[in-house]
């Protein structure tokens, strides 16, 4: 197992290599001079030219990439235009806030997603299953911006039950310690905190998780179903294993593999997606920090950004192929 | 000789299958009795409700599409109609248990022989973990597996069909049941492995008194190990006797062809017969008896009416053919079946 990691991991270098690639592309490919955008229209035609050269912006192409590459592997991504701050230092408060609201979300849709949806397997055709089934296709179908503002004007505006947007109580600031603010709160034993924390959590979580747990859902009954028909199936029962655990020991576990594939698309997707409901939420956030950096044209931050968002994707892959293995003997990872 | 008291009767089963909007029998008005001790044989062609019928006596048809439309069991003379699911619990793999007819995917992929087994033990005894797992090793050796220890935390996949099947017969006998209800346990192995299953059968048979309903394409191996035989015929009985009788003399045209399709020991004949055509689906069954348009003495009233399961002279010995309608046997037919 372990050298299965190691060796997925090596695996992962041309891939993020490529990665790199696509996005100095990209950023490289946006018209407009970098120079004339941070100075100003009003800037002289010599300051714009002494800034270019000053960013390395008026060498060719491919040793700026080289150039690129080599402080990406010292861990370096460069320099925030904006705040002048090195990137690697500024991400993490962001990065921490997006990592906390996108595991609770999936925490959530796998939770419930999967659970509605074995239980719409094992009570096939009962009220239970149609119900779910009709939420989950509406779930599915949902634009999540939309579901964004419902929830904020159901819940905050007119209930008044929950706040509208951020990660915190302004007048009463959380002190970070890992950044996540559900732990730092509990680390310091604050639990009024944590409780404000979960509650500014609350909506933008419920807007990310819904689609996933609406796919999820569907993924878990369609495979259980199939799973449930199966001769170990009825090999569990015919021993006399009350069915409560014939669906969730032995069918779950060979249900969950293929449901495994969508939970980690899913996880990826919802970073992808964070841009939008963090905007709506106002959640400082990933996927805030790059939308702030396209507005100010921030390039660095844009493309190391999008390079940190990628990363991520990738990572999540890989963590859902480890599970396989995990999951299921069958597969073997030693030569 | 065995006692004759029987430990499971089962009166009048009708299963049917959903298709369509229709239900379609698959069994369809069986009637038989397993004696305590004894070793039932259950032949008949693919198709024939032999798996459907076991697994009704299981309580585990698949409901939909399937569903009982009849019948009854009794399992030491208690009905289980309508005992509850708690109570069929605690029957399944305990009093009564099963080995199904396909070995290599019967087992979970996903969980360890130990696992699995250990499961079967611990739902219906309160062995601790280890002394379960010493009981699965003793299980283990006792259907011939020679590394039983290290199989323990093997996956199934790890193990070929014939040592997947060991592990099911000795998850089937785990808490010594009452009756063991064997579907074709050796069809998907190889011969020298038939033959140890079929001696492992027997030798449990002896020494624990299990009962057993051993379902089989393989006339052979009913005339080896049973006592009695039913011969089944798309969803119906249709003859039932003493092994030694029907093997001697059978009298419906179907067991007689079954008959002649067992490869001759002496090696005299090099083709083998097969009965031309084949079961008729469930659905599409006409009036008339069920094998007429496979039968080579069917007449007349073979078309019209279908025949019951008539009593031969010999004790418990059962026809379901016109051939043998007392009435009947006096006619110019009799020279054409004895
Ligand atoms: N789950 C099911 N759904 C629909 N029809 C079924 C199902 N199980 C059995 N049947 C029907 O019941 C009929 C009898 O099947 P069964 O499995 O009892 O035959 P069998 O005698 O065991 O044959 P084989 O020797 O091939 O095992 C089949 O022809 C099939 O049409
Ligand atoms: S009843 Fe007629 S068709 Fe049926 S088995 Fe007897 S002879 Fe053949
Ligand atoms: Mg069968």
């Amino acid at each position: 197992m372990f050298n299965y990691t190691v060796r997925r991991l090596f695996s992962l270098i041309p891939v993020l290599f490529g990665m790199t690639l696509v996005v100095f592309a990209i950023i490289h490919a946006i018209p407009g001079n970098p120079a004339q955008v941070i100075l100003g229209q009003r800037a002289t035609a010599a300051a714009i030219e002494n800034l270019t050269r000053e960013l390395g912006l008026d060498r060719p192409w491919y040793i700026q990439y080289v150039d690129y590459l080599g402080q990406l592997l010292q861990g370096d991504l460069g320099t925030s235009l904006r705040t002048r701050g090195p990137i690697s230092e500024e991400v993490w408060p962001y990065l921490a806030a997006t990592f906390e609201l996108t595991l609770v979300a999936m925490l959530v849709a796998v939770v419930i997603g999967v659970n509605a949806g074995i239980i719409s397997a094992w009570f096939s055709k009962s009220w239970f299953d149609y119900v779910a089934m009709v939420v989950a296709l509406v779930g599915v179908s949902m634009p999540i911006f939309w579901l964004g503002l419902m929830l904020q004007w159901g819940f905050s505006i007119e209930l008044g039950w929950l706040p509208t947007t951020g990660r915190n109580n302004v007048r009463d600031p959380i002190e970070s310690i890992t950044n996540l603010y559900l732990v730092d709160t509990l680390l310091q034993g604050r639990f009024d905190q944590f409780t404000t924390a979960i509650k500014h959590l609350a909506l933008p979580s419920m807007a990310l998780a819904t689609i996933p747990m609406a796919i999820i859902a569907r993924m878990t009954r369609a495979t259980m179903l199939e799973v449930m028909k199966s001769d170990y199936v009825r090999t569990a029962r015919a021993k006399g294993l009350r069915m409560f655990w014939v669906v969730y020991k032995h069918s779950l576990k060979n249900a969950i593999i293929p449901v495994l594939t969508v939970i980690g698309l899913q996880t990826g997707l919802l970073l992808g997606g964070a841009i939008l409901t963090e905007t709506i939420f106002g959640w400082p956030g990933i996927g805030r920090y790059v939308y702030d950096a396209i507005s100010y044209r921030d390039y660095p931050v844009i493309q190391s950004g999008i390079l940190i968002i990628a990363a991520i994707f990738v990572l999540i892959n890989l963590i859902v192929d480890l599970l396989y293995v995990v999951v299921d003997p069958r597969i073997k990872y030693n030569k | 000789m065995v006692s004759k008291d029987p430990i499971l009767q089962i009166k009048d089963l009708k299963v049917s299958f959903q298709s369509g909007k229709k239900f379609i029998p698959a069994v369809d008005g069986i009637s038989f009795q397993l004696n305590e001790g004894e070793i039932l044989g259950i032949v008949g062609e693919s198709g024939s409700g032999k798996s459907v019928t076991s697994l009704a006596t299981m309580g585990l048809i698949p409901t939909p599409p399937g569903k009982i439309e009849n019948g009854e069991l009794l399992f030491e003379g208690k009905n289980l109609k309508n005992i509850s699911e708690k109570e069929w619990r605690k029957i399944r793999g305990n009093q009564i248990s099963m080995i199904f007819q396909e070995p290599m995917t019967s087992l979970n992929p996903l969980f360890t022989i130990g696992n699995q087994l250990m499961e079967a033990i611990r739902l219906h005894t309160d062995l601790s973990k280890a002394e379960a797992k010493i009981r699965c090793i003793e299980l283990l050796k006792l259907v011939g597996i020679p590394r039983a220890e290290g199989i323990l935390k093997e996956n199934p996949h790890q193990l070929s069909g014939g040592m997947r099947q060991r592990v099911m017969i000795a998850m089937a006998m785990a808490c010594n049941p009452k009756v063991l209800i064997a579907d074709e346990p050796t069809t998907a192995l190889d011969v020298t492995i038939q033959a140890q299953i079929l001696a492992l059968m027997k030798d449990l048979n002896k020494k624990t008194a299990t009962s057993i309903i051993l379902i089989t394409h393989d006339l052979g191996v009913v005339a080896e190990i049973c006592e009695r035989v039913i011969v089944m015929y798309a969803g119906q009985i249709v003859e039932h006797g003493d092994v030694r009788t029907i093997l001697k003399d059978p009298k419906h045209p179907y067991t007689k062809g079954l008959l002649k399709s067992v490869p001759d020991l002496r090696g005299k004949k090099d083709r083998l017969y097969s009965i031309p055509g084949s079961v008729p689906t469930p659905g599409t069954i006409q009036k008339g008896c069920r094998f007429a348009a496979r039968c080579d003495s069917a007449f007349e009233a073979c078309f019209e009416g279908t025949p019951d399961l008539y009593k031969m002279e010999k004790q418990g010995h059962e026809v379901r053919c016109f051939l043998h309608k007392v009435e009947e046997r006096s006619d110019q037919h009799v020279g054409v079946t004895s």
